[in-house]
């Protein structure tokens, strides 16, 4: 089985590089949701440029858009496109691959960038493959700056009343957003009781970085039965650097030559202590 | 008098189409009796979606819907779906690209004395000013009738306005109804003066050309029901030999049929375009035919109007 630990470390990178080829980019929630997004994409979910019409597959829903940089690494790397034409196009006039996800490149389902969207629509999605008695699992990644969006209740409302068990819902809980720490801003302190409040399964991990427990989680979603499931996943904003680590101001920060130089040796460690 | 209002032929239509597609789905917004959609939660219960009061909700789920096949109908009242909802019908269905129909019930000031929180007066205008999304207002039952059956063998986005009261018969029966997607009616024929309505505006809109013609006076009624895409051919073609041109809708006087109208006929045969719509405020307390009444929005005061121009 392929070292996912190291994978991530390497699409680390490639996000990186994505970002810097194209000016701009959400970096730091790049870094806390790649974890999550290379356990769904090459363990969980059955997704891939294969079985991309099948209407079985499994579906993912980037609620959380302006982390779109992570997921071209990650879709690049399954196929879906090559990553040389991301990093020769990402934001540049005329192109595709713009700042948040857009379901006319292969590989993405739904359009988002505003946030609170994507669980309503994977409630939908999931509601559909109970209809049709498909075998699918929807996959929602939202942020925590995003649970203060009032449509994230509303689709976990409905999401409960339903009974979706098909449905998944990942909070990368970075802890940070734009302004600053969450719980400054605006306090998302006590997500697993507002969840189970709102008759979800509740999931914690106190490392969302760690792929072993993300494994162990989506495991544990998928073999619950009559509620839909959340995994609210602690992660490091920026992780993978300690030049990024934790700082809400790298949340949209394009890193200096000497800060990309930096960072991308740190990646490189930690990619090449995840093989040992 | 005509007992049956548009939203009930809309349930009808569905309801038929239902029973041979089971991917027809409804979705309500705890609207299902003001949408006369209770037939169908109760005889397709397995293709009904309730969302309760969350209309956002109710237009994200029809897009999740439809993006795994299923061919969701989204019922609220308009003036909820066309602005609480609005991102959604942005993003999850223009942008996104999903077939999605949005179904706005009791539309315009039908819900009379409730007020401005309850009267959708925008919704042209918002909706039509997003990319990839259609809006259509259709005149009467039979018309309703054509354009479900329409919308249910498409595969985009669209947002239709219905009122809340039956409304007279523009058209004498389903058959008498011409209908080809995207192309206005012309219901009369005349030189002098053109008269494009839409929705519940089209009725008194064909009565005053009627009272024009009883004058002598050749005026052009044209059911526009079809608002976004506008068929301009139609709107240039009873346009260019009258020497002024009436549009009539139940809508702000900004961003409607008023200003789409006229941008078409300034470009290409510039003549008078009178717009006669609701106020920029709050209208009068009322129902529907007392409102219309009170800003001449009927026949009399609409060849009031065309005899005013033609002077």
């Amino acid at each position: 089985m392929e070292n996912l630990k190291a994978l991530a470390y390497e699409l680390r990178k490639n996000t990186v590089d994505i970002i810097v080829n194209g000016g701009g980019g959400h970096i730091g929630g790049d870094m806390s949701v790649m974890d999550a997004l290379v356990t769904l994409y090459f363990d969980e979910m059955n997704i891939s440029p294969d079985n991309a019409d099948d209407p079985n597959r499994d579906r993912f829903i980037m609620s959380k858009g302006h982390s779109v940089e992570s997921l071209y690494a990650v879709l690049a790397k399954k196929g879906f496109f090559p990553l040389e034409e991301v990093l020769d196009k990402f934001s540049k006039f005329g192109s595709q691959y713009i700042g948040h996800p857009n379901n006319k490149l292969p590989g993405i389902e739904m359009n988002s960038g505003s946030l609170g969207h994507g669980l309503p629509v994977g409630v939908g999605m999931a509601l559909a493959g109970k209809m049709n008695k498909a075998p699918y699992r929807v996959y929602v990644v939202m942020g925590d700056g995003e649970l203060a969006e009032g449509s994230v209740w509303e689709g976990a409302m409905s999401g409960h009343n339903y009974n979706l068990d098909n449905l998944c819902a990942i909070v990368d809980r970075n802890h940070l957003q734009i302004s600053g720490n969450t719980e400054d801003v605006m306090k998302q302190d006590s997500q697993a009781e507002r969840w189970k409040a709102f008759g979800w399964n509740v999931i914690e991990i106190d490392d969302g970085n760690d792929i072993g427990k993300l494994k162990a989680a989506f495991k544990q979603a998928r073999e619950h039965k009559g509620d839909p499931s959340v995994i609210i996943s602690n992660t490091v904003k920026g992780c993978g650097s300690p030049v990024m680590e934790n700082k809400a101001s790298w949340h949209h920060h394009v890193p200096s030559e000497d800060e990309y130089k930096e960072i991308m040796k740190d990646l490189e460690e930690r990619r090449e202590a995840a093989l040992k | 008098m005509n007992k049956i209002h548009n939203r009930k032929i809309i349930c009808d239509v569905l309801l038929e189409a239902a029973a041979k597609d089971r991917d027809v789905v409804a979705l309500c917004s705890d609207s299902r009796g003001s949408a006369s959609m209770t037939p169908f939660f109760e005889q397709f219960p397995e293709q009904a979606v309730e969302v309760g009061i969350a209309e956002q909700d109710l237009v994200g789920i029809a897009a999740g819907l439809a993006k795994c096949g299923k061919k969701p109908f989204a019922f609220s009242p308009a003036c909820f779906l066309s602005t609480r909802s609005y991102e959604q019908a942005k993003i999850d269905c223009a942008y996104s690209n999903t077939n999605v129909k949005l179904i706005g019930i009791s539309g315009g000031v039908s819900y009379g004395a409730l007020g401005m929180s309850h009267h959708s007066a925008q919704d042209i205008a918002a909706m039509s000013a997003i990319p990839n999304m259609r809006v259509y207002l259709p005149s009467d039952r039979h018309l309703t009738r054509h354009l479900t059956e329409a919308l249910l063998k498409d595969e985009k986005c669209a947002y239709v306005r219905t009122g809340r009261n039956p409304v007279e018969d523009v058209y004498e029966s389903v058959e008498a109804c011409p209908f080809t997607m995207d192309k206005a009616n012309v219901l009369t024929e005349g030189d002098d003066i053109a008269i494009i309505a839409t929705g519940e505006m089209v009725y008194p809109a064909l009565n005053a050309a009627k009272l024009l013609k009883a004058e002598g006076i050749g005026a052009a009624a044209v059911d526009m029901y079809c608002i976004k895409p506008l068929d301009v051919d139609t709107i240039l073609k009873v346009s260019q030999k009258v020497k002024a041109v009436i549009t009539v809708e139940e809508h702000s006087p900004f961003g409607g049929l008023g200003s789409m109208v006229a941008q078409v006929i300034s470009e290409n045969c510039p003549k008078k375009v009178k717009n006669l719509a609701l106020p920029d405020a709050p209208v009068i307390t009322g129902n529907s035919r007392e409102v219309f009444d009170h800003y001449g929005l009927n026949a009399e005061g609409i060849a009031s109007v065309a005899k005013e121009l033609l002077k």
